[in-house]
């Protein structure tokens, strides 16, 4: 009787099934999850001298506890706030001459709205009520307004969007000399439209300033 | 002429016996930058919505706060009240100086400079313990935060 002495080769047609199983199983089960937000910076916790500011230069953002927004005393609706900030900020109503004119500005330049957008504070106040989703909602919109502004100003000078820059700023693979030359533009851009962002909290009395 | 068809007609099927090692290839890209997650989640944590978001540069130096209601198995213990869960755990507000002033001590050195806390807050809950958690933050002079958002329609935070 013939005895077969070799060991019989293991099928191997079926390794490329397990592995797509496995490689599809993963494929699903991996999220990416690439962390992103709004940043912010929270003033230091020191006491602010107090600054004599003009109302017409202050533009007031408020929120309730049923997540209403009162903007400058009127009820508005979220979806116009990114246009009626946008306005504030780009008013520039000093007169002609002056010596901080704003000469970039192609807003109304109303007499009782904000003098140049390097004096245009936005004040946001909240109750401890107030919905997060709400806040961050008109968080957002206010970005949103100074993104706009900016972005503009940016192409005109450089032809180049402000949050393309800022991107391009992060990104790992520009170079030294690039970020150099990038920062030094976003700099000159973040100077035409700074942000001020006042936040009051609902159970203080004094105001931390909050800005980028 | 001729030729040339002929040797059309005798085309070699393309060999597969390397298709498994390709697959294993991508199989152990995938198996290496998949990130699990070791904590679970304790609270709701439905993140808000914003457009003008820009990502959380690499994950040192982050610290990572949750804060929403208690899940429903947790709120025989801790209550209905949002809490803070820090990784894993529940911690109380006053608390949260020591826990995070820890975590910054067992970061490296020129990670803590530019140490940021990501808040991630359920879009229900009320801005009060967020400006508690931020005065608390204030007061120990960490000033960089991120407030966590998903990419998306800001009217759906409603």
């Amino acid at each position: 009787m013939p005895i077969n002495n070799q060991v019989p080769e293991v099928n191997a047609g079926s390794m490329a099934d397990i592995a797509f199983l496995l490689l599809i199983f993963f494929l699903v089960t991996t999220t990416l999850e690439t962390d992103e937000g709004l940043n912010r910076l929270l003033p230091p916790d020191q006491d602010i001298p107090e600054i004599v500011v003009h109302e017409r230069n202050v533009f007031r953002v408020q929120l309730n506890d049923a997540n209403q927004l009162l903007v400058e005393g009127e009820v508005l609706e979220l979806a116009d706030l990114k246009h009626r900030t946008t306005a504030f900020l780009d008013n520039g109503g000093i007169i002609k001459g002056a010596a901080d004119y704003c000469d970039y500005c192609k807003g109304d330049r109303a007499s009782d709205s904000s003098d140049n957008p390097h004096k245009a504070i936005i004040y946001l106040e909240h109750t401890r009520a107030t919905s997060y989703g709400t806040y961050i909602a008109v968080q957002n919109e206010l970005v949103a307004a100074y993104n706009g502004l900016r972005n503009r100003e940016s192409l005109n000078a450089f032809g180049e969007g402000y949050v393309a820059m800022e991107q391009r700023f992060y990104d790992e693979k520009t170079t030294p000399t690039e970020k150099e030359i990038l920062k030094k533009q976003i700099k000159q851009i973040q100077g035409l439209f700074p942000q001020k962002i006042i936040e009051s909290n609902a159970n203080e009395n004094n105001n931390p300033h909050e800005k980028i | 002429m001729r030729k040339s068809k002929k040797k059309f007609r005798a085309l070699p099927a393309v060999s597969t016996t390397s298709l498994p090692d390709i697959v294993f290839i991508l199989l152990f890209f995938f198996m290496t930058v998949t990130v699990i997650k070791d904590t679970n989640l304790l609270v709701e944590n439905t993140l808000p919505n914003a457009t003008e978001a820009v990502e959380l540069k690499s994950s040192n130096g982050i610290i990572e706060l949750r804060i929403g209601k208690p899940l429903q198995k947790y709120q025989g213990e801790v209550g209905m009240e949002p809490q803070i869960q820090l990784e894993g755990k529940f911690i109380r507000v006053d608390e949260l100086q020591g826990y995070v002033l820890g975590m910054l001590n067992k970061m490296a050195e020129h990670n803590r400079r530019k140490a940021t806390v990501s808040l991630k807050v359920d879009k229900t809950v009320g801005m009060g313990i967020v400006a508690d958690i931020k005065a608390k933050l204030r007061a120990i002079s960490l000033l960089k935060i991120n407030y966590a958002t998903l990419d998306g329609e800001v009217l759906a935070n409603l």
